[in-house]
């Protein structure tokens, strides 16, 4: 296939360009230091490895800081606003890393609170308190039924728009679009883990329960002693198939201006005329992300088996 | 130390099956009473009803003088004078023999490690298995963990054992080591009550032997009158079957 794929892309004329990929990630810029002021430059004194630049004119100074090996005037120099006292390269990190990062950190956060949500949402799924029970139904069969792109459309557009607004009325800063999408991801996510946890704690034995009851441990002792560390074990499988999709499924956060991997990738193609090959890197870059969860997974389900 | 009055329990799942009609029994400390009957009869309702793992409809149960159907009652306090063994063992899967065991001193009695680890350790020595502390019970037999299981119980230092028909899972030649724990601890004068089939302990060990059958309580009385005289037809029929 991938012999296929090079050969049509012969047909259609592509220039592969792998070279042009690496400086998203890691790319060298380059960093001047000019004079604001018209004058002489009065001293160079060394500090560190820095040296400290002083200009001086009429009857204004200032001093500048530039690494020692990239100074470009010497004492006496009469510079001009604008001129170039030093100018150094330095490496910084490229737009694709950038969204690799972001795309990792909004991923980390949502799978954390959906854990946390779905883990409640569960518990109160097969509670006997119908109140509990039916909002859990409610949350789970509303946030089931509708598309992931429309929620994160009404976590920004609108519930974004209100709290933002209802926040500067009070004279507070303005929640950025990452967090609105952390929040939809993880609403999402924490309706499928709610089910997960669900099938998992009513697939123990009721006579666990039983037996824990029966020792005199109250309701929530036994779930948290017996019953759920049971059930973790069976919905780690699960579980790991429900994050991997979270993390594809953030891909869906460029349209609400999250620059994570998948929008950075469209910024990067738009400007290199590339897409060929960044496209491949992203999906390469989601599969390292993914990967090490299922590794992550295999490694806990290997720690939390019945040894012995 | 433990009594019931009038207790009635109807369950509801295709059918409306009334398990316990009117049930009235009394133990006292120290005595160990069989309940016995056909499958069906409700002795291991009954007996469930006893530590509120099932909610008895109407009637009254004292434990201790304690009303457990009473909603200000916390049953969790009465349980932990309560021990329990299943049919079925019900050990917790994902822990050891030792950690069956001391987990509900710890996070109930609030015991310390060292001390309910020495606990179990000497429950374990006196079920005779105390080299399995460290196994898991998928590693253990049928009758070695339903020692672990009896071990468990005791660990809470109860006041009333009930068993639920403790050796109806297992195989016939490990029936005989779960026995003899049960019979030492009625020597000890625990007092117990018993789901069985086994007629052999409810002759030899038994203070007092309860015939149940369709959800009535119908004969009760010493192992002598029961095997030897009982009065009413229906027993007759039962120990016929049986013996």
């Amino acid at each position: 296939m991938v012999g296929g794929i090079y050969f049509a892309t012969q047909k259609v004329e592509y220039v592969w360009r792998w070279y042009r990929v690496p400086q998203y990630f890691y790319y060298k810029d380059t960093v001047e230091t000019r004079a604001e002021i018209e004058g002489e430059v009065a001293s160079l004194t060394p500090r560190g490895d820095q040296v400290e630049v002083l200009v001086r004119g009429e009857d204004e100074e200032e001093l500048y800081q530039v690494p020692a090996e990239a100074v470009m005037v010497g004492e006496g120099d009469f510079v001009y606003p604008g001129d170039v006292l030093g100018s150094y390269q330095k490496w910084k990190v490229g737009i694709l890393l950038q969204g690799l990062w972001l795309t990792l950190k909004v991923s980390v956060l949502a799978v954390f609170l959906g854990i946390i949500i779905g883990l409640f949402t569960g518990l109160a799924r097969i509670s006997k308190n119908p109140a509990l029970r039916w909002t859990a139904i409610t949350y789970i069969e509303l946030v089931r039924g509708s598309p992931l792109l429309v929620q994160i459309f009404i976590w920004y557009f609108v519930l974004g728009t209100m709290f933002n607004t209802l926040m500067a009325k009070q004279g507070m800063g303005q929640l950025s679009p990452l967090w609105y999408g952390v929040a939809a991801l993880a609403v999402f996510a924490g309706a499928y883990v709610a089910e997960i946890v669900r099938a998992g704690i009513q697939s123990i034995h009721r006579g666990q329960m039983e037996a824990a009851r029966s020792l005199g441990m109250n309701y929530p002792q036994s779930m948290r002693h017996i019953i759920l560390p049971q059930a973790f074990r069976r919905i780690l499988p699960p579980l790991a198939g429900q994050f991997i999709s979270l993390i594809k499924d953030s891909s869906l956060l460029g349209i609400i201006a999250v620059r994570e991997l998948t929008k950075a990738t469209r910024e990067v193609v738009t400007t290199s005329l590339q897409p060929f090959e960044l496209w491949f890197i992203c999906a390469l870059l989601y599969l390292v992300l993914t990967f090490a969860l299922s590794m992550f997974v295999q490694y806990l389900e290997r720690r939390t088996a019945i040894s012995g | 130390m433990v009594k019931a009055e009038n207790v009635y329990k109807t369950f509801y799942t295709t059918h409306k099956v009334e398990a316990l009609v009117d049930v009235s029994c009394q133990i006292d400390k120290g005595a160990v009473v069989v309940i016995i009957g056909p499958s069906g009869s409700g002795k291991s309702t009954l007996l469930r009803c006893l530590n509120m793992l099932e909610k008895a409809d109407k009637g009254h149960i004292y434990i201790d003088g304690v009303d457990i159907l009473d909603p200000k009652t916390n049953i969790n306090e009465v349980r932990t004078e309560m021990g329990m063994v299943f049919q079925s063992f019900n050990l917790f899967a994902h822990k050891t023999a030792m950690g069956n065991l001391t987990l509900a001193q710890t996070v109930v009695r609030k015991r310390s490690k060292k001390e309910a680890e020495e606990k179990a350790m000497a429950l374990l020595q006196k079920v005779g298995i105390p080299e399995k502390a460290g196994s898991y019970p998928d590693n253990l037999s049928g009758g070695q963990q339903q020692r672990v299981a009896i071990a468990r119980a005791l660990a809470m230092d109860p006041k009333v054992m009930l068993f639920d028909e403790p050796t109806s899972a297992l195989d016939p030649e490990m029936i005989g080591e779960v026995l003899d724990v049960m019979k030492t601890l009625a020597r000890e004068g625990m007092t117990m009550v018993v789901v069985t089939h086994e007629m052999g302990f409810a002759r030899e060990v038994a203070d007092q032997v309860i015939f149940m059958d369709e959800g009535k309580i119908v004969e009760v009385g010493t192992p002598e009158h029961f095997f030897q005289d009982p009065s009413h037809d229906r027993t007759k029929l039962f120990l016929s079957q049986i013996l």
